[in-house]
């Protein structure tokens, strides 16, 4: 289907069912409750799902394919939450422009950083676009701050110019006249199911952008992409010039970064300098590692874990640990409470560095990597079957 | 003359922070191949020390006072530390007084216990994987550190006092010829810099003059064939990474009344760290040190009002901008040796 072999197109309906659905999947407890705030089916968190996913997707691009690490990804996020911001003050809040202009600026920006970070590879790569992000983080802060209204951040007036604005335009972002709030509920029984229209514009961005990730993995570009990764200097030796190929890449995840934060200003019409802040560019990091660096559906499997578990793990406390472990005696109930609340609640960052740890350590190809020898542990194919595959677990 | 004077000692201050990081940095990338992210937690926990090491010294005795009352009518507390009680009164109030400086007593035991368990417990798997999985698998370390400290410590900065003696500023034009209240200083930052300079100097005495250092340096240079001569060269890189642990935790101690600690405060230095590790060359410790201490006195230039009314906003990028610069021109940096991280 659409140039994608049969494997792939598994893949891709996989992500399109599972976005589609999401607010119905991620809704299983009826309103009402006990169980109700492990729902996730709401369309701001949604929302967040499938924009990290995006964002881990254009990070796979980079790393996943030709093994440049690099730290410093969230400045064009956050070059791109501006350049969306700047649209709707200065035309209308339609999020099409918007998204355009994030996504040029993404590119622009990403062009110059990616020339001079590219000379370097390895751990200098990284430090390169470490430095780089932050060195915008700190300008957003700082002498940029006309542009980026610094520290406030950069958010809409009533004052704005926006030329393109007619009589009767929404005020909030739109997409031609389709506001993105606006929110279908269906009541089904006890369970409400929320169909948000921003949800589901960002739900199509996100298959557009994995269907395109599929489709670079699968071109020549994107197997030369990998020859670089196994040997760079074999692909010199055979008369390939890799920085421009590397460049590419590197400008292609810079868009899709830069769509990413563009979406994340449509969903909410604020940009603020801390998504540049180099913990934002480790937190694509840990998405795409753990999901799978390299895989096709492991980064948004990655970023759609960690966004769900952060938020159920936040909401967590000590009252409804007492409850689930109730049926205990007092005192063992205690002990529990006792040992799992570090770990809950304000502490979700330490199970998630112990977790990135473990995987890094155990399963260096993520949660697809998990799933494929849990497969393969119930397969019934012969070993031999099995070792032809070894090669590429990772597909 | 004066103002030029001050901000050289302003940067050599915050340099000599950097210097020390960067120094155990590339003390564990020139002996173990490992590149360390975990190291600006390592500065944090020793910071920490000293907040523990100040709490176990003011851990009090409580007493009522029935004749006096508090503003509720209750009788009132009394608190007595019991380090007051086992010694005398003014020995118990001068050993908190001097918290500070005593814990790196503590820090050094501590910190060296630390980085055995961390390099012997995970980082020894790491040698032969890919630097991106050092990164990644430190970078965890760091986020797991440093929440177990937030855990137990709280997210908010712990103001740490200096012992009486340094509180306060002294007059350090006068004491090189100046005239009085031209360049005042900080007392601290003063000992900061020169504590500072004393571990630096020790450790490369270390390295240089005990049979010890001579085999580590021998190591660096070429691990294989010291481990040819029947040297069990392992051993010795993991102390030297219990010794890199500790210098970053002495950066940290002494730090703590310049800066109250947070929990965060090593992730904050941690990329300065770096930027600072390449520019003096990845694996060279004089690099390090040179670098850092040459970083921090360009920063403290770069905010110079007259320089910031030029240039508006040089003092927030000067160090990523020179860290490119010599990057792209000098990829080995200002003292890299050849081989070291070259692909």
């Amino acid at each position: 289907m659409f140039g994608l072999n049969s494997k792939d197109t598994r893949a891709f309906l996989l992500i399109a069912t599972l976005a589609m659905l999401a607010p119905i999947l991620l809704n299983p407890f009826p309103t009402g409750s006990a169980l109700a705030q492990f729902n996730a089916g709401y369309p701001d968190l949604m929302q967040r799902f499938v924009i990290f996913g995006i964002f881990a997707i254009g990070f796979n691009i980079l790393f996943g394919l030709t093994g440049y690490l690099s730290f410093g990804h969230a400045a064009f996020l956050g070059v791109g939450s501006y350049s969306a911001v700047w649209m709707f003050k200065l035309l209308s809040m339609n999020v099409v422009p918007a998204l355009i202009l994030s996504v040029i600026v993404a590119a622009l920006f990403s062009v110059f950083i990616g020339f001079v970070s590219l000379r370097r590879s390895g751990i200098y790569f990284s430090i390169l676009t470490l430095a780089f992000a932050q060195m915008s983080f700190n300008l957003a802060y700082s002498v940029f701050t006309p542009i980026t209204n610094g520290e406030t951040g950069l958010q809409v007036y009533n004052s704005d110019p926006q030329y393109l604005m007619a009589e009767g335009d929404p005020t909030v972002t739109h997409f031609f006249g389709l506001e993105m709030r606006e929110t279908f509920t269906l009541q089904l029984g006890g369970w409400s199911f929320d169909f948000a229209a921003g949800y589901y514009m960002c739900a199509f961005l996100l298959l557009a952008a994995f269907y395109l990730s599929v489709r670079i993995f699968r071109s020549p570009f994107g197997l030369t992409l990998r020859a670089i990764k196994s040997n760079q200097q074999r692909v010199n030796y055979t008369g390939l010039n890799a920085r421009p190929y590397t460049l590419a890449a590197f400008v292609i995840s810079g868009m899709y970064a830069g769509l990413a934060g563009g979406l994340l200003a449509c969903m909410d019409p604020l940009a603020g300098a801390e998504r540049m802040q180099w913990t934002a560019s480790g937190e694509v990091v840990l998405m795409t590692i753990l999901g799978g660096a390299g895989t096709l559906i492991g980064p948004v499997l990655g970023a759609g874990f960690i966004k769900y578990f952060e938020n159920i793990f936040s909401k967590i406390n000590d009252t409804v640990l007492h409850q689930w472990f109730a049926f205990m005696p007092d005192g063992l109930e205690n002990v529990i409470v006792t040992i799992v609340h570090p770990f809950i609640g304000k502490g979700w960052n330490l199970t998630l560095g112990l977790m990135f740890m473990a995987v890094v350590i155990f399963l260096p190809g993520g949660l697809v990597e998990g799933g494929q020898r849990i497969g393969k542990l119930f397969s019934k194919r012969t070993p031999s079957d099995a070792a032809s595959t070894a090669d590429r677990p990772t597909e | 003359m004066d103002a030029l004077l001050l901000q050289i000692m302003n940067g050599l201050d915050k340099g000599s922070a950097y210097a020390l990081i960067a120094l155990g940095l590339t003390l564990i990338f020139g002996t173990l191949g490992v590149v360390n992210f975990a190291h600006g937690a390592l500065f944090m926990i020793g910071a920490f020390c000293a907040v523990t090491m100040q709490k176990i010294l003011t851990l009090s005795a409580t007493t009522y006072d029935p004749l006096k009352l508090d503003f509720l009518g209750n009788p009132a507390m009394i608190k007595t530390p019991y380090v007051n009680t086992w010694f005398s009164e003014d020995f118990g109030a001068l050993l908190i007084d001097w918290s500070v400086p005593l814990s790196i007593l503590l820090a050094i035991p501590v910190m060296i216990g630390l980085g055995f368990i961390m390099e012997r417990g995970l980082i020894k798997h790491f040698y032969k994987r890919p630097h991106a999985d050092q990164i990644l698998v430190t970078f965890g370390l760091a986020i797991v550190l440093q929440e177990i400290i937030k855990y137990f410590y709280g997210a908010n900065p712990i103001p740490m006092p200096a012992p009486e003696m340094f509180k306060g500023s002294i007059d350090f034009g006068m004491m090189i010829g100046f005239d009085a209240n031209q360049v005042i200083y900080p007392a601290w930052r003063l000992v900061y810099f020169l504590f500072s300079t004393v571990v630096i100097a020790a450790v490369f005495a270390f390295l240089q003059f005990t049979t010890f250092g001579m085999v580590v340096r021998a190591g660096m240079a070429d691990r294989e064939t010291v481990g040819l001569l029947g040297i069990d060269i392992d051993k010795r890189f993991t102390l030297m990474f219990g010794i890199a642990a500790a210098v970053a935790g002495l950066a940290g101690v002494m730090y703590t009344p310049i800066n109250s600690p947070n929990y965060h405060m090593g992730m904050d230095f941690l990329v300065l760290s770096f930027v600072v590790v390449v520019v003096g060359g990845m694996g060279s410790l004089p690099g390090a040190v040179l670098a850092g201490f040459a970083l921090g006195v360009l920063q403290s230039f770069a905010s110079m009002n007259e320089v910031k009314s030029l240039l508006p906003g040089i003092d927030q990028v000067i160090i990523y901008l020179v860290a490119i610069v010599i990057l792209l021109t000098r990829p080995r940096g200002l003292m890299g040796r050849k081989g070291v991280m070259e692909e």
